[in-house]
């Protein structure tokens, strides 16, 4: 073959190539993706050390270039990053802290970093980062990337005293090339979503024009934090154990077993071991790469293995979703359930769903649906994701006597897992897993269901209080008319309206 | 023999008031006592409307409805009911008059709306089946009038008018039957007889042929279907006068219905019974007239001979002249108007015609 040039591309300039499919499409949607990236980094760094969320973003206009450049500011109170890891964490694609199996926003360790890049290829500034523990130093660098070597250049590397008391947090501000104009309602509905989800976050955005968009939080209360757990056998691929058996101090494959895996004992080891005809004293070192795929498959398939524990997962629970919908629809009616844990090829997961009626909630001709995954909103591509396939197709609203085109409904599902079935890296839509769907299925079924209870009994109470107002209105005027007849006082009618409110159905409904 | 005579009037009005307030005090106690209040009155269902023979007249049975409080769909109505009942009390007690469109206008204010004047007309017969009294004697009036025309003086009973006294021949056009009229007394009567005429254009003609001198007549126009005042009025020149009365109508179905309810009353007025004349005479135009005097006539349509048939089936119309006409009209299936005399000339009708007829009828 001629002609032909055989390169490695590093993985920053993989992505820089292949910004949109990250959401970097264009001005705007870079606006909101960065924005995005940036509050969901604290929102986890916050939430890592179990303190309230306090992100403050600040989005301004920068005259200095000839296009429509921004400089945005993201300010948290998290955990902060130590100093040495600072420029990896922001200057390194697929380096993170997250590649962990337990429940975090992040997990790719490239959200920051393309905001960064972004911002970097379209206006040539360096990202400007400071951070601290809460230690006796605060870190202060500029950066950039070096694309073709996924490595960050230090502009500029500081260390200042922390003061006192102690501050802990990062800010990160980096320029971009944005489009306010078109980004602003997703913007603006992406907080108002984030604090649905996060009601014991305080968020704020001044957003160019110098408005100040203030969510604050309506509790201090964290959801439990997940633990890290090992991997089920169920979800381990080759590679996985591959890795796994390299990196392992184990001397047999059933030792092996019971340390790296999720949820396997000695008896269902052996168990295992025995159907799959497998040595247990086996070295693992001494598997062959073809024993390994079997192996793999093996662990896949074997339905013995106890089904993940969710104690890795973090979801909001009913009392914070409800306190959410609550605090961002102030709806007249409203009601969250959590469904327990499930799994799918070994992820655990866990779904939550709740339901607003009437008072704020948006009437829009069709039920509108609120999305979350790992308590982050998703705003994009709705009619692909599997909630809105549930919401709009699955389930037949009419068997609970709501009309979406007319009664103002909302449905929020927030699914949590350790791993999302994302079908893009950009995190916007929730591929149709059966499992899911189901879970999902159920959910919505049981709160439309409680909806329709609702609904009936205000119904019946509305009907009663009409009917007793038609005897009220009635009754008086008679009154009025036999006084006006007779020129005496107008007789009582007090004692045949208690007798109307004693009537059958009346007395409960009033 | 009943009648308005000046202190009749007075009495009636006291009457009338007085079974308004005992209304108003049944409610009264009843709420009062922590019941709910209801009134019962004679149900006027097809049903329960019978032909009694020996009156001549449509009367309503022994059904009776009740409309209670205590059901919420008789909540509306019978508060209409009531308050109906408080504005006809209101009417008398100071002498004013209401048209039955009035009452409707008049509802919004009080916030007892009617949906349409069907309704308000309805509840206003409500009252009548109730108290057993006609509207007027409430001093509801329905908008139509009908005229009169004659050698009789009348004296006025309303406040600002009573004692005035007018011959009803002054006025060439006629008088109308309004609220005054009909409460005026009879004080002096030169005419012999009554002729009740269904259309205005033969009224004008009767009074130029000078019908009332050549026949000692009063005339009357009704218009159409007699407004109640009118039939009262007719009742009571009958009654009070001994005035015998001759009913000239178009020769169809309709006309002969005009005469009947003259006669003896309308299905829907079943629950009142001093509306009637019953020795008043229908005097034309017959079926059998068209033949006799070679009248222009049209065929008879689809409605006039389902009509027919309507009437065949009511007891009233079932002996004599009536049935013997209708018969004679489903025969030749033609029917004739009172103008179709005018072919042979303006004073036929009355030289001849009624002439004739009058004699014929003694
Ligand atoms: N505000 C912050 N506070 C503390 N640590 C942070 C903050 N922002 C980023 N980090 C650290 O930097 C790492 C890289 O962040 P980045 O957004 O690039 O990837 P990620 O969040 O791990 O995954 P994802 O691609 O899904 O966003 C994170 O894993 C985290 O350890
Ligand atoms: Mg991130």
């Amino acid at each position: 073959m001629s002609g032909q040039e055989f390169r490695e591309i590093s993985p920053s300039e993989f992505f820089y190539r292949h910004r949109e499919i990250v959401g970097f499409t264009n001005p705007a949607r870079a606006t909101y993706t960065s924005i995005r990236e940036f509050v969901e980094n604290s929102l986890d760094a916050a939430e890592a050390i179990g303190v309230p969320p306090d992100i403050h973003v600040t989005l301004m206009r920068d005259e200095g270039f000839e296009f429509e450049v921004y400089r945005l500011r993201v300010e948290d109170n998290g955990s902060g990053i130590p100093g040495e890891y600072i420029p990896y964490a922001f200057g390194r694609i697929l380096y993170g802290s997250k590649h962990t199996l337990k429940q975090m926003r992040g997990i790719f360790g490239l959200g920051g970093k393309m905001a960064i890049l972004y911002g970097q290829i379209t206006t040539n500034r360096p990202v400007h980062i400071v951070s601290s523990t809460g230690g006796r130093d605060v870190y202060e660098y500029r950066l950039l990337i070096d694309v073709e070597k996924n490595s960050p250049i230090i502009v500029e590397e500081r260390i200042h005293r922390n003061g006192n008391p102690k501050w802990r947090g990062t800010v990160v501000e980096v320029f971009l090339e944005g489009d306010y104009q078109r980004s602003s309602s997703k913007i603006i509905e992406y907080f108002k979503e984030t604090a649905m989800a996060n009601p014991y976050a305080e968020l704020s955005f001044i957003d160019p024009y110098g408005v100040l968009h203030l969510f604050r939080r309506s509790t201090t209360k964290l959801p439990p934090a997940s633990r890290e757990v090992k991997p089920h056998p169920h979800g381990v691929d080759v590679e996985t154990l591959r890795r796994i058996i390299n990196s392992t101090d184990c001397k047999t494959l059933k030792e092996l077993l019971v340390k790296s895996f999720h949820r396997v004992g000695e008896t269902i080891a052996d168990r295992f071991l025995k159907t799959y005809s497998l040595d247990p004293y086996r070295d693992p070192a001494s598997l062959t790469p073809g024993e390994i795929v079997d192996l793999a498959y093996a662990l896949k398939n074997f339905e013995e293995f106890l089904p993940p524990d969710p104690s890795c997962l973090s979801p909001l629970g009913e009392e914070l979703l409800l306190e959410g919908v609550r605090k961002e629809l102030n709806p007249e009616f409203a009601v969250a359930i959590q469904r327990k844990p499930s799994a799918y090829s070994g992820y655990p997961f866990i779904v939550e769903v709740a339901l607003a009626y009437g008072g704020g909630t948006p009437q829009t001709g069709r039920i509108t649906l609120y999305r979350f995954a790992n308590k982050i909103p998703l705003l994009y591509d709705e009619s692909s994701d599997v909630s809105w396939k549930v919401v709009n197709q699955v389930i037949d609203w009419r068997h609970y006597k709501i009309d979406p085109t007319r009664d103002p409904v909302a449905v929020i599902v927030h699914i949590c897992s350790t791993r999302i079935p994302y079908r893009t890296l950009g995190k916007e839509f929730i591929a149709d897993r059966p499992e899911i769907e189901a879970e999902i299925t159920r959910a919505v079924r049981i709160v439309a269901r409680r909806l329709a209870d609702y609904l009936s009994h205000k119904r019946r109470v509305e009907k009663a209080r009409e009917y007793f107002s038609v005897y009220e209105r009635y009754l008086r005027k008679i009154a009025c008319f036999s006084s006006m007849l007779t020129g005496m006082d107008e007789p009582d009618i007090d004692k045949l309206l208690r007798r109307v409110k004693r009537w059958k159905g009346m007395e409960e409904a009033l | 023999m009943e009648g308005y005579g000046r202190s009749s009037m007075k009495e009636r009005r006291r009457e009338v008031l007085a079974s308004l307030e005992k209304l108003g005090y049944d409610v009264y106690r009843t709420i009062e006592s922590g019941e709910f209040p209801y009134v019962s009155m004679p149900s006027r269902s097809t049903r329960n409307i019978l032909y009694d023979p020996k009156l001549r007249q449509y009367v309503l049975g022994g059904q009776t409805v009740k409309r209670t409080a205590r059901n919420i769909r008789h909540l509306r109505p019978l508060t209409q009911l009531i308050w109906v009942a408080t504005i006809a009390h209101q009417l008398c007690s100071q002498g004013k008059t209401s048209t039955l469109r009035d009452v409707f206008y008049m509802a919004q204010a009080f916030e007892v709306d009617f949906v349409d004047q069907y309704e308000s007309d309805d509840i206003i017969t409500d009252l009548e089946t109730v108290v057993g009294l006609p509207r007027e004697d409430f001093n509801i009036y329905p908008e139509e009038r009908s005229s009169i025309f004659g050698d009789l003086t009348i004296e006025y009973t309303v406040p600002g008018y009573e004692g005035r006294r007018i011959n009803l021949l002054s006025h060439p056009d006629g008088f109308v039957i309004g609220p005054t009229l009909s409460t005026a007394e009879f004080v002096e009567c030169g005419a012999e007889r009554v002729i009740v005429i269904e259309k205005g254009a033969m009224f004008t003609r009767l009074v130029e042929e000078k019908a009332y001198e050549k026949f000692k007549a009063i005339l009357i126009h009704t218009a159409g279907q007699p407004p109640r005042a009118s039939r009262k009025l007719i009742r009571r020149l009958n009654r009070e006068l001994d005035l015998p009365v001759y009913i000239f109508v178009d020769g169809d179905p309709w006309g002969m219905h005009i005469a009947m309810v003259i006669i003896s009353g309308s299905a829907n007025a079943a629950h009142i019974t001093d509306l009637t004349t019953p020795d008043a005479r229908w005097a034309g135009v017959y079926a059998s007239d068209i033949t006799r005097y070679k009248l222009p006539s049209d065929p008879l349509t689809e409605i006039d001979v389902k009509r027919l048939y309507e009437l065949k089936n009511d007891p009233r119309y079932r002996s004599g002249i009536w049935s013997k006409e209708i018969d004679v009209f489903l025969q030749h299936r033609r029917k004739a108007e009172q103008e179709a005399f005018s072919r042979y000339g303006l004073s036929y009708i009355v030289d001849v015609y009624l002439k004739e007829r009058m004699e014929e009828l003694g």
